[in-house]
């Protein structure tokens, strides 16, 4: 169950008093303020929040891109604030899978190869290799598409080759910044399925900004940024209607 | 896939700016393969030069005279080995371009001073045999399409001018394939005969070979004190250093190449550091994404420089691949206007090496802006 006042003891991800404060030109801004969050394995989340709230701040803190100016995040048990560049890098290559909204695929690399990607900094063989991303790309349902480059793909396709790079190693949580933000809404209701699948069928962690009510409403809890802490918004507990989403 | 499927497949992304930089690359490295045969063909007289052979010229310039009387005086000097003189004769065959060197020389010592060029001996005895006998460079002969027994005129404006007439006896050739195989000799009797009076008795310069090079300062000092304070004062030095002094003549030949191909690399250099810089500039995103999902810094800077550096060898290969195939075509059109144009292993060799430093210099520092560069920042950007 996700938590945000703190009181959580064996979650998965553990966000204790965070603080995030950017300066520009002189001017300190608190960003995120004494945040905290408690997030299980196998749970889906959803942050919503007005532009500047600090969603997308919240998910570089979570995934170990930008360091906070205070607090702690634990995850898995490994607090990652104090962790040098390098091994932050290296951690992020174990545990988190990253979608974002242009689903940023390497053009030149066709859908297996941008799939390839994060196991190139594995141990594993290549004939591992290759079953890795033979089973994602099916899971996504682009097990015909593999040879197809980012530029023959539709948007939904881009971004279920982008949901199979970040799963393919299988990281402990995914974090989402707008993963339907640039698609129509079949697209959107496809990648949303496939979301809920990723879930409820592989236990995965899910983490995801979104500006959508409707995208949030498919998530098990949606968690509102307002003034630099979260508030537990309400479940909202129906499907996305026949037709997709807004 | 590997790192290197990464490196190719972003090396090909632009295929047409792919072509235009190895082509930059080709074109440099073919630039300085000629330059540096034309540098090596000027110095090699230096090079090539007989540790233990020193020439004796008038101090005053090398077009002055010396006089042959002094052959007695210099061999009388403890330590010298034997002793020949030469003339430049400075003629034509034919026609203006048709430029080759020619030299008088003493045809009893010129095998022993210079073993290098060897004549079969039965050619060398009927040259002997014959004031207007001549020998030539195995190239020279090649180039006229000249052959034994062939009667050669020169034309000269030198020595009182007119067109001389020799018959072609021998042909030398070097032992070692930079020898200068170009020259064209003829007897000092018959050169002795037919120049006017007061130009009689005068030799260009000697070349004499020491017993031990160790004692060349000690001879060449006593030779040019033998000669001290007299109408022809004499400067003695070693062949290399009097090779070095020939080029000398046509200016600073070393200079200039070098600083053709100074501005060969530094603009070489700029066109490929710009190409590289706008490259990772336009894959921001990319490497960002590479970061995120795990790609360390230097993984980045290793991409980026063996981008750079795919380039420099590729097209520095191609540069000399080219440079292989043309020069010698190149040296028959310049038609022995400059001696052997050889493009040494050595040469190749150093060309590769400063393509490859130029391939790093290029890469290097978008390379480690790429390695500085947040994640964030450059997501935020795209």
């Amino acid at each position: 169950m996700v938590k945000v006042d703190g009181s959580g003891t064996s979650s998965l991800i553990q966000v204790r008093d965070l603080d995030k404060t950017y300066h520009r030109g002189g001017e300190e801004i608190d960003v995120l303020q004494g945040l905290n969050l408690d997030v299980n394995q196998g749970e889906f989340v959803a942050f919503m929040g007005p532009s500047g709230s600090g969603k997308t701040t919240l998910l570089n803190l979570l995934g170990g891109l930008d360091v906070p100016t205070r607090g702690s995040i634990r995850v898995s048990g490994d607090e990652i604030t104090h962790m040098s560049a390098g091994k932050l890098t290296e951690w992020r290559s174990r545990h988190v899978g990253f979608i974002f909204q242009i689903y940023n695929l390497i053009p030149v690399l066709n859908a297996f190869q941008n799939v390839e990607l994060p196991l190139l900094l594995t141990k594993l063989s290549k004939a591992e290799r290759r079953d890795h991303v033979e089973t994602v790309l099916s899971v996504v349902g682009l097990a015909d598409r593999m040879k197809h480059f980012p530029r023959q793909l539709s948007g939904g396709q881009e971004q279920r080759v982008a949901i199979a790079r970040a799963i393919v190693a299988d990281p402990t949580f995914l974090l989402c910044d707008e993963p339907t933000g640039d698609l129509d809404r079949k697209s959107a209701d496809e990648i949303m399925r496939l979301m809920e699948e990723l879930v409820a069928k592989y236990h995965k962690t899910v983490l995801m900004v979104t500006h959508d009510p409707l995208v949030a409403a498919r998530a098990q809890t949606t968690l509102h940024l307002e003034k630099g802490v979260l508030v537990e918004g309400r479940k909202i507990p129906q499907a996305i209607p026949a037709g997709g989403v807004e | 896939m590997r790192f290197g499927g990464l490196i190719l497949a972003n090396l090909f992304r632009k295929k047409i700016r792919l072509a235009l930089t190895l082509g930059s690359f080709a074109v440099a490295l073919f630039l300085f393969a000629f330059l540096g045969v034309v540098r090596d063909a000027f110095n090699r007289g230096a090079d090539v030069a007989g540790a233990d052979r020193l020439v004796t010229i008038n101090r005053t310039s090398i077009i002055n005279p010396i006089p042959l009387s002094y052959r007695d005086k210099i061999l009388r000097i403890p330590g010298i080995k034997c002793i020949t003189h030469n003339n430049w004769f400075g003629g034509v065959y034919k026609d203006e371009k048709n430029f080759f060197p020619q030299f008088v020389i003493d045809p009893e010592n010129q095998r022993q001073v210079f073993p290098e060029f060897s004549v079969p001996d039965d050619q060398w005895n009927t040259f002997l045999k014959d004031r207007e006998g001549a020998v030539v460079g195995a190239r020279t002969m090649e180039r006229f399409h000249w052959k034994i027994g062939d009667r050669i005129p020169i034309k000269t404006t030198l020595y009182g001018g007119g067109s001389w007439e020799f018959n072609l006896d021998g042909v030398y050739h070097g032992k070692q394939a930079q020898d200068d195989e170009t020259q064209f000799w003829f007897q000092w009797d018959y050169f002795e005969e037919r120049i006017p009076d007061r130009l009689k008795g005068n030799i260009g310069w000697y070349v004499l070979r020491v017993e031990n090079p160790d004692e060349s300062p000690r001879i060449a000092k006593a030779i040019d004190q033998e000669f001290a304070n007299s109408p022809y004062e004499t400067k003695t030095e070693t062949e290399s250093a009097f090779a070095a002094g020939w080029v000398k003549q046509f200016g600073n030949i070393q200079f200039l190449i070098v600083s053709i191909g100074s501005v060969v690399f530094f603009t070489l250099l700029l066109v490929t550091g710009n190409t590289m810089a706008i490259s990772v500039r336009e894959r921001t995103a990319e490497l960002a994404v590479l970061k995120a999902i795990g790609f360390s810094d230097r993984s980045i800077l290793f991409f980026i420089l063996g981008e750079s550096l795919a380039i420099a060898l590729v097209g520095g290969l191609l540069g000399l691949l080219l440079a292989t195939l043309a020069i010698p075509v190149l040296a028959n059109a310049l038609n022995g206007m400059l001696p052997n144009l050889i493009l040494s292993p050595k040469l190749l060799a150093f060309g590769l090496f400063t393509a490859l430093v130029v391939g790093i210099a290029s890469g290097i520092l978008p390379g480690i802006g790429a390695m500085r560069m947040r994640v964030v920042n450059a997501l935020r950007r795209v």
